[in-house]
């Protein structure tokens, strides 16, 4: 034996599930709806996706050239980057899917300390800070192929919509949302990989539907509850945006009264708010009650509840 | 009836096949023996012979210098060459008596074999003590402590530790396989100490033959359950075999018989039957040598003080260089930095590895996915005490349960930033008992 041998405190393997590996999954898993985007508002929901991608991963570079410490390999800027696009409007200025994309990293995410120490969705505050900023452009959801109002409006006005149309995403809407089945099929690929669980979308969306169902003023009227669930970003918001690791809380039984505060706050944005929309604000406000969350469910650790030792 | 378990865990690589299946095979000593004089927590053992002194095989060369200590025997008869302080697995120098092995293996005459059912509750525990039997899963708290709470009717449950959780290890397997009848009365031995007891021998449903052999054997004996549990990294560790097998729970500032429980390894309790029915001491083990960069991964029977390069060489040697070589399991063993270690009364493994997965993963930033969480079986927040053990926050690592921690490693295995979470809360814990002691 010519070398010297490593020694480490125990323990001495590791798992092969690493950071990257599971950005990149949930890259793929946000494949079926950008996809869907593409194919429903034509090629240039592509440009907005690649402007805010491109835009995300180089304010990171840059941030990190500034830094001199480059982290860009760990693929949370490219996740950033789609999940914005996702949440845009497809006729929106390229220059302004950019900028998002330079608040997202730049004041949401580098300026608290990077990856791990955001502590609101940067894809979510990103779309808000463009909503108040430019509310026009980013309600501006009329296309070649679309000319009506979003079903949620169009329901919130008390007009019929189609779900069908809904489920498949066949309806003008944010470039990724509108997809139902799109948004399903990724979720599915993240829980098969254990890297979400039904917790957080559960809860959520459970809350809401009962939220929507006693206040919505349509009683439990399964039409107007499934569209409610169809529409808006209430699917594509439960499945990606309140399972982002960072800004949920961390305890168990927190993640049940997270999901609980958000489908009550969507609800109570979309019955009462003068928009339709309210799944990106209730996630946003959720965000910012995590660390109160975290701190009234710290778990009973393993046998405090039993007798204590008498000395 | 669902699998008895815990909640939590993980589920590494268990490498088990490359030795699963090889029968325990006796390694006679060739090079001197190394006796560490601390093999066991507590005060380290007081010599009892001097340099230039023969020994014969079973002879005490060391006493037991407190009540929380344990004696320690020659395994060989040969020259006391030297005491003086040699490195153990854990890097430490520790004063040791080294004996020249004359390859004679002269014995002692043993004790007279006992019965638990003639001789005294106190005669068994002196001859247990006597013996320098600790727990040889790893601890190597002196049994014989276990053994005697204050009130000995309030035990319910005397549990053998049989789930060999730890990745590699095959030790207990084999022993299980090959020497069934042993366990089962050295586990009688420990019952008839305790009146109210009963008798549980938890191993995990991998080894479904282990449990068919224990069961088979203990069928006419109703004081005696054999239950399998699910196999899961660790559910061999104290608190939650005891809650796997019992459902009660125990906290880090009780013991096992706060709970009514007495909880032994699988080696430990055939040390028992040695003693009392063969009049023998503590005076072999046995170690699985394996890993990636062995060429006949084995399970040996090894007299205590056994170099391990013997051990290597008795295994074929490395078929290609190692990059890590643990004393133990992967999960809880001691990363060794030179073989020139003595096998002890708590070493069940030499695990030889070509890659070191630890200094080929560069910890980065938590992002707080919450895996630790779900595998922390000890039910605390790992990421959280991580970060304030990192702080020196000392009132919010106690807040948050800190000291509830085991140190089993889950979290730092599931760990997809490859945090070195378990090792931080370690030191802190370690500080922590450290000023409590003060």
């Amino acid at each position: 034996m010519g070398g010297l041998l490593k020694v480490s405190s125990n323990p001495h393997v590791r798992s092969k599930v690493n950071t990257v590996g599971i950005m990149f999954a949930v890259v793929l898993a946000l494949l079926p709806a950008a996809g869907f985007g593409i194919y429903n508002f034509g090629p240039r929901a592509l440009w907005v996706i690649l402007v805010t991608v491109v835009s995300t991963v180089l304010t990171e570079f840059l941030f990190g050239l500034y830094k001199k410490k480059q982290t860009i390999g760990d693929l949370s800027a490219v996740v950033t980057g789609l999940l914005l696009a996702m949440n845009l409007p497809v006729s929106i200025p390229l220059w302004m899917a950019a900028l998002g994309g330079v608040f997202a990293i730049l004041v949401v995410k580098c300026l608290f300390g990077g990856l791990g120490q955001n502590f609101m969705n940067p894809a979510l505050a990103a779309r808000c800070f463009l909503l108040i900023s430019f509310p026009k452009q980013m309600t501006d959801f009329v296309t070649d192929a679309y000319t009506g109002a979003t079903p949620l409006a169009a329901l919130k006005a008390g007009e019929e919509v189609n779900i069908l149309d809904m489920v498949i995403g066949t309806i003008p809407g944010t470039i990724g949302e509108t997809s139902v089945i799109a948004i399903v099929i990724g979720a599915c690929l993240l829980i098969l990989l254990g890297i979400i669980d039904l917790r957080i979308p559960g809860s959520y969306i459970v809350t809401f539907v009962v939220f929507i169902g006693l206040f919505g003023g349509h009683g439990f009227d399964m039409a107007y509850i499934s569209a409610q669930m169809a529409g808006g970003g209430l699917m594509l918001g439960a499945f990606f945006m309140a399972t982002d690791y960072v800004t949920r809380p961390i305890t168990v039984k927190g993640q049940y009264i997270y999901g609980i505060v958000l489908g009550i706050l969507t609800g109570i944005f979309r019955v009462f708010g003068a928009s339709s929309e309210g799944v990106s604000y209730a996630i946003i406000l959720g965000n910012l009650l995590v660390p109160l969350i975290e701190k009234i469910t710290v778990p009973t650790a393993f046998g405090k509840g039993g007798r204590k030792h008498e000395k | 009836m669902a699998t008895l378990t815990f909640s939590g865990g993980i589920h590494p690589y268990d490498g088990k096949n490359l030795t699963k299946d090889k029968p325990i095979r006796e390694v006679l000593p060739k090079g001197d023996l190394v006796y560490p004089l601390s093999q066991h927590i507590g005060a380290p053992a007081t010599p009892i012979v001097k340099k230039g002194d023969r020994v014969l095989t079973g002879q005490k060369i060391a006493e037991a210098s407190a009540f929380v200590s344990a004696p320690v025997y020659a395994t060989v008869s040969g020259t006391v060459k030297a005491i003086e302080p040699r490195r153990v697995v854990t890097g430490d120098n520790v004063m040791s008596i080294v004996v020249e092995n004359d390859g004679l293996y002269e014995e002692v005459e043993y004790w007279e074999p006992l019965d638990p059912t003639e001789n005294t509750r106190e005669e068994i525990i002196e001859r247990i003590k006597e013996a320098g039997i600790v727990g040889m899963g790893g601890a190597g708290f002196p049994t014989f402590i276990k053994l005697s709470p204050k009130e000995p009717e309030k035990i319910d449950y005397v549990i053998v530790n049989c789930a060999e959780c730890e990745p590699y290890l095959t030790s207990d397997y084999r022993r299980m396989m090959e020497e069934p009848e042993k366990l089962v009365e050295g586990l009688k031995v420990s019952l008839s100490l305790f009146p109210n007891a009963h008798g549980i021998l938890g191993v995990e449903d991998n080894k479904k033959d282990c449990v068919e052999i224990l069961k088979n054997l203990t069928k006419d004996d109703n004081r005696i359950t054999v239950k399998a549990l699910k196999t899961k990294y660790p559910q061999g560790a104290e608190r939650q075999l005891i809650y796997a097998t019992t459902g009660r729970m125990i906290n880090s500032s009780m013991l096992p018989a706060d709970a009514g429980c007495v909880v032994n390894n699988v080696d430990t309790v055939v040390a028992i039957y040695h003693a009392i029915y063969e009049g023998k001491p503590l005076m072999e083990r046995i170690v699985t040598v394996t890993g990636d960069a062995i060429a006949d991964p084995r399970n040996f029977k090894v007299r205590i003080g056994t170099n391990y390069h013997e051990l290597i060489e008795e295994a074929g040697g490395f078929k290609t260089e190692p990059a890590k070589i643990i004393s133990g399991g992967p999960m809880m063993g001691f990363g060794i930095f030179d073989l020139d270690v003595p096998t002890t009364k708590t070493a069940s493994a030499l695990l030889c590895l070509t890659k070191d997965d630890v200094s080929s993963m560069e910890p980065t930033a938590c992002i707080k996915c919450g895996r630790c969480v779900e595998v922390c079986p000890g039910r605390v927040l790992p990421n959280k005490l991580m970060v304030a053990a990192i702080h020196d926050d000392e009132e919010t690592f106690l807040k948050l349960n800190g000291m509830e921690c085991c140190e089993c490693g889950c979290c730092s295995y599931v760990c997809p930033a490859k945090r070195p979470l378990t090792q931080t809360i370690k030191s802190m814990r370690k500080m922590q008992l450290a000023k409590k002691k003060k």
